[in-house]
């Protein structure tokens, strides 16, 4: 465009020139070019510079467009899919073979897999997480074995309500207790302690609701409260109207300077069973089966404490947890007759974590059950009732690649049948694939 | 019963107007420190991390979940820097105000055009960010552009106040724009000299003053240094030599410390952030330090 103007310029400069033919003319209209050719060249570069100058505003504009609506966004309907993670757990397990595995003194809660030895791909989790809508979002976690596939969370949380409140609905994994709502992925050692394993076979979760409220002080001070169906163990599911299961809690925590921060909590769960059938032994040694219909009410206590220097938990940290349990089951046990059923047990444990180097951690675990107070009323006649304080001491190491994957080696003494001391090795992975999850502290 | 709910209500009721002030949670010192240039005595500002931690591995600690509570607005480094927790602390905080959509919900990334924007998402590639890198504020320019947004997200939390963010900012922005030139003179000689890095958290830095980057010492953003990846930074060092290795204060030195010693360059503790080094108070106080280091280094 500027180049046509100049010969334009130049084509009219030169035919006037003919006009006048005049040698004196001559110089002073070339003269006049030159000039107009500088002219034109000093506002060709300053175009040239204006349109650089535009193109690079324009280059650091684009980024806060494309921010509103980034690349992703216009792939189609696919855009909104939710966040997608599935986990891979597997074990190499040898430990002695127990047909019936349960920890005595304590009505069994059935523990799945417990006597699964040798080379298992476990459970492979599937994760789906999105908001809904500004409202609320939801999350689905489904744990798939051979043959299966269980809900193990399904629910939806609220965004918006505010004022520190918190409502979740649906399949959750209950808040009492410390480790309950930790997914076994997220555990420090292989399998779940002791107490967890004779309180709810493994973790509490039911259908429900959960309310919990944040309080505003500068001290983490929160409560909680749920309502559910209550048809997992300790309580069984019951065909009636209205709620089976209701659990209260409170949790207080803070940091102490910048290297240490801590929680406490303390958790009621009460649940009804109606007919909740187990295994027990009568004086002849032979089984018999006995059902319990009551009530069963679980006090729980947690403390979590974690170290890390200048609160920098990447190289170095340190955590340690500890939680105590005592639950009391008031009601009937049928085996050939109806009789009182009384029990009051407890148990605990106690376990550090310690990373050492980025990749690198090892931990200890120690753990105790005291099968307490068993009043077995009439029934007491005819079948064994054990007393005894099942124990178990686990050590790990664990090396992670990177965040995503996970290596441990386990090793436990587990004397939770009583006469049987059975020492335990566990080779375990985890794999993390898709979604960058957060893990609670 | 009635008295405890008694109590509840007149606990709430005596802390909700003792804070009038705009409640900001900053995720990181940075811009903690910029909404504090910016507001003044306006702002309670609370920061949730320090320049020794390493901000992808923070947990979501009770107290972080008390202090989202009660924030007005959440000012985060965003393109998922804090994606391992900080979704975590919103959500649980029970504070709509402040959830990712809301106008209590401040992502500085979003203002910048952003580095090393992978054209593929693939974790083999390590713990990459589909937004970008996230460490957008060592480049000043960047600290300009998120903190004209902020003003203006100041002002709309804020209205009333609104005038008080304006000339905030404006005194802020003169003296920040006369550092810019001060600090492109000093650092010139810095053009072109090349440097190796332990995480890619200099990107901006280097891309604004002009230093070449030739090496990271992880082998992957995310995964620690490895003996071989560093012995091939070594070997590489003969055909392509690099001039000093950096870190930030959160960073180990183990590895840098080892090149230093094998190579003979020197190894820059570089201070990132405000509260990296007893130099960097501030802002200022950040980049003059950081300028002086890398000048050091250089001699």
């Amino acid at each position: 465009m500027q180049k046509s103007l100049v010969i334009a310029a130049l084509l009219t400069a030169s035919c006037a020139a003919q006009a006048v033919g005049n040698d004196a003319d001559l110089v002073a209209i070339r003269a006049q070019i030159d000039d107009m050719k500088k002219n034109y060249e000093q506002r060709i570069a300053a175009l040239e510079e204006k349109l650089v100058q535009a193109e690079a505003r324009t280059a650091q504009a684009q980024p806060v467009v494309v921010e509103t609506a980034p690349p992703q966004a216009s792939a189609g309907a696919n855009s909104f899919n939710p966040e997608v993670s599935l986990i891979l757990q597997g074990k190499l397990r040898q430990m002695k073979d127990v047909p019936s595995r349960g920890i005595t003194g304590f009505f069994p809660a059935g523990v799945e897999g417990a006597n699964k030895r040798g080379f298992s791909a476990d459970e492979t989790e599937l994760v789906l997480a999105a908001n809904v809508d500004p409202y609320w979002r939801g999350q689905a976690i489904v744990a798939m074995a051979d043959g299966q596939a269980n809900i193990e969370e399904a629910w939806f949380q609220s965004l918006a309500i505010g004022h520190g409140i918190g409502l979740k609905a649906g399949r959750f994994r209950s808040g009492i207790g410390y480790l309950n709502e930790q997914h076994p992925h997220a555990r420090d050692f292989a399998d779940a302690p002791l107490m967890y394993q004779a309180m709810f076979g493994d973790s509490y979760s039911q259908d429900g609701v959960q309310l919990k409220w944040l309080a505003p002080t500068p001290l983490f001070v929160e409560f909680g409260g749920e309502l559910g169906r209550g048809a997992n163990f300790p309580g069984t599911d019951r065909n009636r109207n209205g709620a089976g299961g209701s659990a209260l809690y409170v949790h207080v925590g803070d940091d102490l300077g910048f290297s240490n921060s801590w929680r406490v909590g303390l958790s009621w769960l009460k649940t009804r069973a109606s007919d909740r059938t187990a295994d027990f032994t009568d004086l002849g040694g032979a089984t018999v089966q006995g059902a319990f219909t009551g009530d069963s009410t679980t006090w729980l206590a947690d403390f979590v404490w974690k170290w890390a220097p200048n609160g920098n938990p990447k190289y170095q940290n340190l955590k340690f947890q500890s939680e105590y349990f005592s639950r009391e089951e008031k009601g009937l046990l049928t085996v050939t007759d109806e009789s009182a059923y009384r029990t009051r047990q407890s148990g605990w444990y106690a376990q550090g974590v310690y990373q050492f180097t980025p990749e690198w951690r090892a931990g200890l675990r120690y753990e105790q059950l005291d099968s307490g107070k068993r009043d077995f009323g009439a029934n007491a006649a005819g079948l064994v009732v054990d007393s005894y304080r099942p124990k178990k001491a686990s050590a790990m190491v664990d090396y992670s690649w990177s965040e995503f994957s996970r290596l441990r080696l386990q090793y436990a003494q587990d004397k939770s049948m009583a006469g049987i001391t059975d020492n335990q090795w566990t080779l375990q992975y985890i794999m993390s694939l898709g979604a960058h999850g957060a893990h609670k502290f | 019963m009635r008295q405890l709910f008694t109590l509840i209500f007149l606990l709430v009721v005596a802390v909700l107007p003792a804070h009038a002030d705009l409640r900001v949670f900053a995720t990181v010192p940075e811009w903690g420190a910029l909404v504090r240039e910016i507001g003044g005595d306006k702002v309670q500002v609370y920061v949730a991390t320090s320049a020794l931690q390493d901000p992808h591995r923070i947990e979501a600690r009770p107290s972080l979940l008390a202090q989202a509570r009660q924030a007005n607005l959440v000012v985060a480094a965003g393109a998922e820097l804090e994606v391992g927790w900080l979704p975590l602390v919103l959500r649980d905080s029970g504070n709509a105000a402040i959830q990712p959509g809301q106008p209590g919900n401040f992502s500085a990334a979003t203002y910048v055009s952003r580095l090393e924007v992978p054209s593929v998402l693939d974790r083999a590639n390590g713990d990459v960010h589909a937004a970008g890198n996230p460490h957008i504020h060592l480049d000043p320019r960047n600290v300009l552009k998120v903190g004209e947004a902020l003003t203006a997200r100041l002002a709309e939390l804020d209205p009333a106040q609104a005038a008080a963010y304006r000339n905030g900012f404006k005194t802020f922005s003169g003296k920040w724009q006369a550092a810019i030139v001060r600090w492109e003179k000093e650092a010139a000689p810095l053009r072109g000299v090349p440097v190796l890095v332990h995480h890619s958290s200099f990107v901006y830095l280097a891309n604004w003053l002009g230093i070449k980057e030739v090496g990271t010492l992880e082998p992957k953003p995310g995964i620690e240094p490895t003996s071989n990846h560093l012995m091939a930074l070594l070997s590489r060092q003969q055909t392509q030599p690099a001039r000093m290795v950096l870190r930030t204060a959160y960073q180990q030195d183990g590895p840098s410390q080892w090149i230093a010693g094998k190579t003979g360059i020197p190894a820059v503790m570089l201070p990132y952030t405000v509260g990296g080094t007893p130099e960097a108070k501030d802002l200022f106080g950040l980049f003059d330090d950081t300028v002086q280091r890398l000048l050091k280094g250089l001699r």
